[in-house]
């Protein structure tokens, strides 16, 4: 579990987190959704130390994280893996490498243990070829499953995604989702996905907090969010074409019952 | 650049060097990134240090000839100006400008593409401490390796002196050998190794420093890889003129 309390962040006098305040559950996905540029980004950098906020607390398993020494911190980031926005693969070294990394700096599992657990994470985010490949051999949606893959390598409690199925297909897409619904359940990691898909939503959404410049505008579960009241969330959940199809057969569906009564 | 903007770089370079310089995580994976830094920084520049080393020797030796025409110096004092200048000055200043273009580019590059491209944040979220994984290496590795590369840029000074200086008529192989161990001072060497320590060191650390701290995308990538190696050099020759003051003053 992980506790945001009032954080705050601003870049000169551009303010761009203002007192959020959210909870993330352990064994859930937690998806925290919102327009580009609103500061998606920033908060979960602002969560792993990234960024210094001005303001607040981030409370792993009741410690602030922000106030801890060096030392504690290294702890509790061991048990983080973390997917950037843009993969930050390591481009120097081969995929088969990138992913044993966090396995080499922090176990001592042998040549073999490590190639074994390697090639499990390959197969689970569906790449098993791919070991001896280098980044720049990589389709974007291939990076993106290869990060995924080193962030799952060690087992972390706390698994932080930024838009893990931005640039993907479909299918992929939902083969991600699914990926992270259940190795969230497989390790009972605290889960923090960021995204604009509402299929992601629907999907994998336990717990979701909308963000809206910079503050907390609404939070609740997948259930709730296509019926909630509030016209700025309406507003980005109803974006798509298919989803505004959605809406205008609920309200229907609303009126023949009320007509009905 | 105002003084206030040049106390801040040196101090937070310092603080740089401060987190640079903490145990690593993994002793095998530092040796490991250790020796790889060898062969880059090392083994990668024999090759031009090589060329210029035969040439400039042979220019030393050439232009001492030309200017001892008068008859009243002997003609192994060509030698003997040859070799003071390769051991003192040339090898270990000029190769470690050289080097700076070279080696100083080339961290800084990569250290800038890895930070704008996240990767150092990847690395420093995993709990490594990305600052001694990336850095130190490289300064150890050249610290180490900069002395053997300046020897034998010295080696190689004389051997194009000698062979090409002779092929050129200017000075017989007999006056060469000659001078060149006339009145032969070792502390002279020793002062040049001492010299080469410290150019191992600014070299790295200052190309790092600009490197680990680009903001910005590829353009400023590029603009940290060229002050990485003005400064470095910046650096370098304060450093060459204050231990030379020290050492042989
Ligand atoms: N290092 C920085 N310095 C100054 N401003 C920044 C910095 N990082 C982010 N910002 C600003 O903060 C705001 C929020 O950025 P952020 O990257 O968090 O957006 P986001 O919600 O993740 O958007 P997207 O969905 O497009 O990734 C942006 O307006 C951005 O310009
Ligand atoms: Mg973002």
């Amino acid at each position: 579990m992980i506790e945001v309390r009032g954080l705050s962040k601003a870049f000169g006098e551009k303010v761009v987190l203002k007192d959020f305040n959210f909870t993330f559950e352990q064994g859930k996905s937690n998806l925290i959704i919102g327009e580009s540029g609103t500061g998606k980004s920033v908060l979960i950098k602002c969560m792993v130390g990234l960024i210094h906020p001005e303001e607040g607390q981030v409370l792993y398993h009741g410690k602030d994280f922000l106030t801890m020494s060096y030392e504690e911190q290294k702890e509790v980031r061991q048990q983080i893996g973390m997917l950037f926005q843009g993969s930050a693969l390591f481009d120097s070294m081969t995929v088969q490498d990138n992913v044993m990394f966090p396995l080499t700096m922090f176990t001592n599992m042998t040549k073999g243990e490590k190639e074994a657990r390697m090639q499990f994470c390959l197969d689970r985010v569906n790449l098993p070829q791919a070991a001896k490949l280098y980044p720049a051999e990589l389709s974007g949606g291939m990076k993106k499953r290869v990060a995924i893959a080193r962030a799952i390598a060690v087992k972390p409690r706390y698994l932080f995604c930024d838009e893990p199925n931005s640039g993907l297909d479909p299918k992929t897409s939902i083969l991600i989702d699914e990926l992270i619904k259940e190795i969230t359940l497989e390790y009972d990691m605290t889960t923090l996905v960021i995204t604009h898909d509402m299929n992601s939503v629907l999907e994998i959404g336990d717990k979701i907090a909308f963000l809206h410049k910079g503050q907390k505008e609404w939070e609740g579960t997948r259930k709730e969010i296509l019926y909630a009241e509030n016209e700025i969330l309406s507003k980005f959940v109803y974006a798509t074409k298919f989803l505004q199809h959605f809406r205008s057969k609920l309200q229907a569906e609303k009126d023949s019952l009320t007509k009905g009564d | 650049m105002n003084p206030i903007a040049i106390i801040a770089h040196i101090g937070q370079y310092f603080l740089l060097l401060g987190r640079v310089f903490r145990k690593p995580e993994k002793s095998n994976v530092f040796w490991q990134r250790f020796f790889h830094e060898v062969n880059a920084i090392g083994i990668g520049s024999l090759g031009i240090v090589a060329i210029i080393s035969i040439f400039m020797g042979a220019v030393i030796t050439i232009q001492a000839a030309f200017g001892f025409e008068s008859p009243w110096i002997p003609l192994y004092a060509v030698g003997l100006a040859a070799r003071d200048s390769i051991i003192l000055e040339f090898s270990p200043t000029i190769v470690s400008l050289i080097l700076a273009g070279k080696v100083g580019s080339s961290i800084a590059s990569e250290l800038g593409n890895m930070r704008v491209s996240e990767q150092i944040d990847a690395i420093d979220v995993m709990g490594v401490n990305s600052a001694s994984y990336l850095i130190l290496p490289k300064i150890a590795a050249s610290v180490f390796i900069f002395p053997f590369v300046v020897t034998i840029s010295m080696f190689l000074g004389h051997i194009g002196g000698f062979v090409l200086g002779v092929a050129a008529g200017v000075v017989t192989p007999y006056e060469f050998i000659y001078g060149i161990q006339y009145e032969f001072r070792p502390y002279n060497v020793v002062y040049a190794l001492i010299k080469t320590l410290f150019f191992g060191f600014i070299i790295p650390s200052v190309s790092a420093y600009h490197g680990y701290y680009t903001k910005g995308g590829s353009l400023e990538v590029g603009q940290s890889s060229t002050r990485a190696v003005v400064y470095s050099i910046i650096v370098l020759l304060l450093f060459n003129f204050l231990l030379t003051q020290l050492l042989l003053a």
